[in-house]
């Protein structure tokens, strides 16, 4: 067995696990709609390419991938595509993001699909290529892209694969109970990443030891293989990542990196299981194992969900009781959100809709002043001072927030859940990391903008210095140009119409060569009558065509009455009069 | 010589004290130019502070102006694009205690807002553009004006000189992608008379009696 | 050697110039806000200091004594003690601006800081020589920076904490300053 790490803080809170792993994983019903939301994920939110009424079968792309760190989005079960809009969806604002409403028909067609059997024999490339398209990204709750995760570049060589099947949330048995059952896929998807990582020396799978069962159907599958279970004592938060490369490499990781840049690539069991089946059997990332737990429902346990399935459909099929529970919560006790409202879909880092009931976990007491004991200090698993951040919260001092290294915080959730004044101390800090993140972004805009006023303010003095240069080259040369006519009409010579030059007349050339130029052209233009007559008449049908778009737009402006009245008339009347103008020209020119 | 000064204990003391005073006085004229200080650095660091809407609200214009006047002594509660956070921050970086934004200058909105042209009226004039401090707004004489929202500050400067007034300030609408959590109410208080605009029993009966 | 140890750990504990004499009291409350200002006064007053008590027992040897002006010796001091502020003001305004501008009006005060002058007129009562005053006047600065430091530290904190209204600001960092004195007073008798 490899050796272990004990990680700092943590907390040992009630599991409430065995209600929900009585029974193996069931299946629903399909539900009438499946809203799939177009961002489930880190990084940029896909983009449709299917449109309403069109009919799109189970694995179809409906959403593809924006940019590098995106993933694709596929229908979950054959249908109709009824809506392309804005829904609610499972987010603590409450608002509305874009999301693709399929209307299914029950048939439930996979799309013609195909996997590769040899994996061991495609380049990891390829095999990269096959978890984005099958749009994997982290199943564990933070949703990074999967094909992103695993594609660090040639400068990161990976030595270890850490498998997380930690599951260390109360409540939650959504990866339990998925590797009771798959154990054998499981494997093979590990082995499917370790073609990919070009091998690593080291993979191993971390779990708790509250799951002796997982432990015992992984046990057969391993056996041979290289890959290492290591199971370690149970306790919260044992499954952030970070923790969990502590615990079983003994490497902590300095605050801004990434584990890859310690030569470390950790995923999550339930995605491990998704890429297998991406790569083996050709499917995409459709459905996942969704725990629905709580007293609020009668038969608590886990489900093959359905990605885009409304929470409603989960909590209609396990008997919810509305009455006895008040909310629900999408994730669990301790990291969980409550829902807005129970039409929200289920998304693909949903593990857990726990419906507890009012005596399970009451409302949140009033917080009460701190009384500064430093049991959270005691708790953090990060080694963080949370008390310290609890006051410059409050305070609003963001660099001494910073300085306090607040932006290491996972929000777990531990000291919270220590604290003997009740006092939300996760809230505290998420609003500390909004506020800061926001300024972070108003500095770079107040600096781009201030790069452009700079700008602004160069380019209107460069103008200036323009005019002004040409305004004294111009003072000199008419200068120039007086003292030459002086000096030209003491001589007695010729001022210069026989010098008319127009064109190659350089700046410095005398003002009265360019005068004589110009009437020289004048009176070149005078030539020709017909030419005149010809340009004439050119301008009346012009005029008379403006004048006729004038007066129409004015017949409309007046109809639907839009309080340009009085523009357009003056603009007709222009129009009428310079055409009257021009008419009279010509019939001067005829005479 | 000492003699002298010894006799004449009023002389000694004069010399002695005008002796020092030589001596320390050209030591300090000496570090006076050795230790020559050139401009004042601390009128970027306010600058850097201030979010550069150019907007001429504190009566300066522009940003930078009005981080000078600061820096020669002047409130450092005049800018409503930048403020409560904005006056906080100067005055941490001075040491100076922050006061409250000053109505005079205008208040803080809540809101960002963005110029909007609307394209049906623009009659081509270019009176917005040359208003523009950071050159926010594209078109030429005679052609469509019509404002890049992302380079906007929201300053307000083109609508004044828009002579058929087709400019609007549009607020702009907050995504999911800039929602944030908000502070937790304040844990409850100890002592009675912190209990903002509560009036304590006692005073209550004393009213009413 | 020891003599040494006995003088730093007298000016800088028992004898600790601001918490337990109860000088320079004015720059104590007045740069405390901010740790960051804090240090940089801390360490001006202690560069200050040692100058001083070196150029006072100089002035006071060479010049004061042989000439019989011990009665100007006050005098003298405020002299030598304005130079050595004013020349410390050019240092720092030329090398850290910021620094300058935060301490701003408590630099030149500091030719007005009590434990200057004290310092300097009680290395001439003790009958010192010239290392054991320069250490005094370094004692002096180290305590006065070890106080200053940590009593800015505890006003950061309360200036963050649930203070009650009326004792925000001067009246909680006085009483702060009380109990620190009293804690000061425990290292008497340590010599």
């Amino acid at each position: 067995m490899s050796r272990t790490w004990v990680t700092p803080g943590g907390v040992h809170p009630p599991e409430n696990k065995h209600q929900s792993v009585t029974q193996p994983i069931g299946q629903l019903p399909i539900p009438e709609k499946l809203i799939i939301p177009l961002s489930q994920h880190i990084g940029a939110a896909a983009t449709p390419c299917v449109e309403i009424g069109q009919s799109v079968l189970k694995g179809q792309v409906i959403a593809e991938a924006t940019g590098m760190v995106s993933i694709p989005m596929h229908a979950p079960s054959s249908g109709i595509v009824s809506a392309i809009e804005h829904r609610p969806i499972a987010h603590s604002s409450g608002m509305l993001a874009p999301c693709i409403e399929i209307t299914t028909d029950g048939a439930d067609s996979w799309i013609e699909h195909q996997g590769i059997s040899d994996y061991e024999h495609i380049s990891p490339r390829k095999l990269i290529e096959m978890v984005g398209n099958a749009g994997i990204s982290g199943m564990g709750g933070a949703g990074f892209p999967s094909a992103v995760k695993l594609n660090p570049g040639r400068q990161r060589p990976i030595d270890t694969l850490i498998v997380n099947a930690t599951e260390c949330e109360p409540y939650i048995t959504a990866d339990d109970s998925a590797i009771r059952e798959r154990a054998g896929e499981i494997v093979e998807g590990i082995k499917i990443l370790s073609a990919i990582l070009d091998h690593p020396h080291h993979i191993l799978i971390g779990i708790e030891d509250n799951k002796p069962e997982a432990i015992e159907a992984l046990a057969p599958h391993v056996e041979g293989t290289g890959i290492s279970v290591v199971v370690f004592p149970t306790k919260y938060p044992s499954g952030g990542e970070k923790q969990l490369i502590y615990i079983l490499t003994g490497k902590e990781l300095p605050s801004g990196k990434l584990p890859a840049d310690e030569g470390v690539v950790c995923i999550n069991i339930g995605t491990t299981y998704a890429i297998k089946r991406a790569v083996i059997d050709g499917e995409p990332l459709i459905s996942r194992v969704t725990t629905v737990t709580g007293d609020a429902v009668a038969t608590p346990r886990n489900y093959d969900t359905l990605i885009g399935t409304p929470v409603s459909h989960l909590l209609e099929h396990s008997q919810f009781d509305e009455q006895a529970g008040g909310r629900v919560v999408m994730g669990g006790p301790m990291m969980g959100f409550t829902l807005p409202s129970a039409d929200v879909p289920i998304v693909k880092t949903t593990n857990c809709i726990l419906a507890p009931s009012y005596a399970e976990i009451p409302d949140d007491e009033p917080a009460q002043p701190c009384i500064r004991c430093g049991m959270c200090a005691e708790a953090c698993p990060a080694s963080l001072l949370p008390q310290q951040l609890f006051w410059y919260a409050q305070a609003q001092e963001h660099d001494r927030l910073e300085a306090h290294n607040l932006f290491d915080c996972i929000e777990c959730g531990a000291c919270s859940y220590v604290c003997p004044s009740n006092i939300p101390l996760v809230q505290y800090y998420r609003a500390a990391k909004g506020e800061i993140r926001q300024a972070r972004e108003e500095k770079v805009k107040s600096d781009h903008a201030r790069d452009r006023f700079e700008f602004h303010k160069e380019r209107i003095e460069q103008a200036e210095r323009e005019k002004e240069a040409k305004r004294a080259a111009r003072r000199e040369a008419t200068q120039q140009a007086k003292a030459d006519h002086a000096a030209a009409t003491a001589n007695g010579s010729a001022a210069a119409p026989s010098k008319a030059t127009p064109t190659g007349a350089t700046p410095s050339s005398s003002a009265a060569d360019i005068i004589a130029a110009a009437q020289a052209r004048a009176a070149a233009k005078q030539a020709s009558p017909e030419d005149q007559r010809a340009k004439l008449e050119r301008t009346i049908a012009s005029a008379e065509q403006r004048l006729k778009m004038a007066e129409e737009k004015l017949a409309e402006a007046i109809s639907s009455d839009s309080g340009k009245q009085d523009q357009l008339s003056a603009a007709v009347e222009n129009t009428r009069q310079k055409l009257e103008q021009t008419k009279s020209k010509l019939a001067e020119l005829a005479e | 010589m000492i003699e002298l000064i010894a006799q004449n204990p009023i002389l000694a003391a004069l010399i002695a004290l005008v002796g020092l005073s030589i001596l320390f006085g050209a030591l300090l004229g000496f570090a006076a130019e050795k230790f020559k200080v050139e401009g004042d650095p601390i009128v970027e660091q306010i600058d850097e502070l201030l979010p550069q809407t150019q907007c001429g609200q504190c009566g300066f214009p522009g940003c930078r102006p009005y981080a000078e006047s600061i820096a020669g002594g002047d409130d450092i509660n005049k800018c409503p694009p930048g403020g409560q956070s904005t006056i906080n921050a100067i005055a941490n970086l001075l040491d100076v205690p922050a006061p409250e934004l000053d109505a005079e200058h205008g208040e803080e909105s809540e809101v960002k807002t963005v110029a909007y042209i609307r394209e049906d009226e623009c009659i081509g004039c270019t009176k917005c553009i040359q208003a523009c401090p950071v050159d926010a707004i594209l078109g030429a004489a005679k052609l469509m004006h019509t404002v890049i929202a992302d380079e906007c500050t929201g300053c307000d400067l083109c609508v004044e000189p828009c002579p058929v007034d087709c400019i609007d300030m549009l607020p702009v609408a907050e995504t999911i992608a800039d929602w944030k959590w908000s502070i937790p109410a304040k844990p409850g208080q100890m002592i009675a008379t912190d209990r903002r605009g509560e009036v304590s029993p006692v005073a209550q009966n004393e009213d009413a009696a | 050697m020891q003599e040494f140890a006995v003088i730093l750990v007298s000016s800088i504990l028992i004898n600790n110039y601001v918490l337990v004499q109860f000088l320079g009291l004015c720059p104590f409350m007045g740069v405390s806000n901010k740790l960051e200002s804090a240090i940089g006064m801390a360490a001006a007053t202690t560069f200050v200091l040692t100058l001083t008590a070196m150029a006072s027992y100089i002035v006071n040897a060479m010049v004061l004594e042989p000439l019989g002006l011990i009665y100007l010796r006050t005098i003298a001091f405020i002299l030598v003690i304005a130079a050595v502020v004013q020349f410390t003001k050019m240092f720092i305004e030329k090398t850290s601006p910021l620094l300058y501008r935060v301490l701003g009006v408590f630099l030149p005060l500091i030719t007005t800081n009590c434990a200057v002058l004290g310092v300097a007129l009680q290395n001439t009562s003790k009958d010192l020589n010239f290392v054991q005053s320069s250490l005094y006047g370094f004692g002096a600065g180290a305590g006065f920076s070890l106080v200053l430091i940590l009593f800015s530290a505890m006003r950061e904190r309360l200036a963050a904490a649930d203070v009650p209204e009326s004792f925000k600001g001067a009246a909680i960092a006085m009483i702060t300053a009380g109990l620190m004195s009293l804690a000061f007073m425990g290292f008497s008798g340590l010599v």
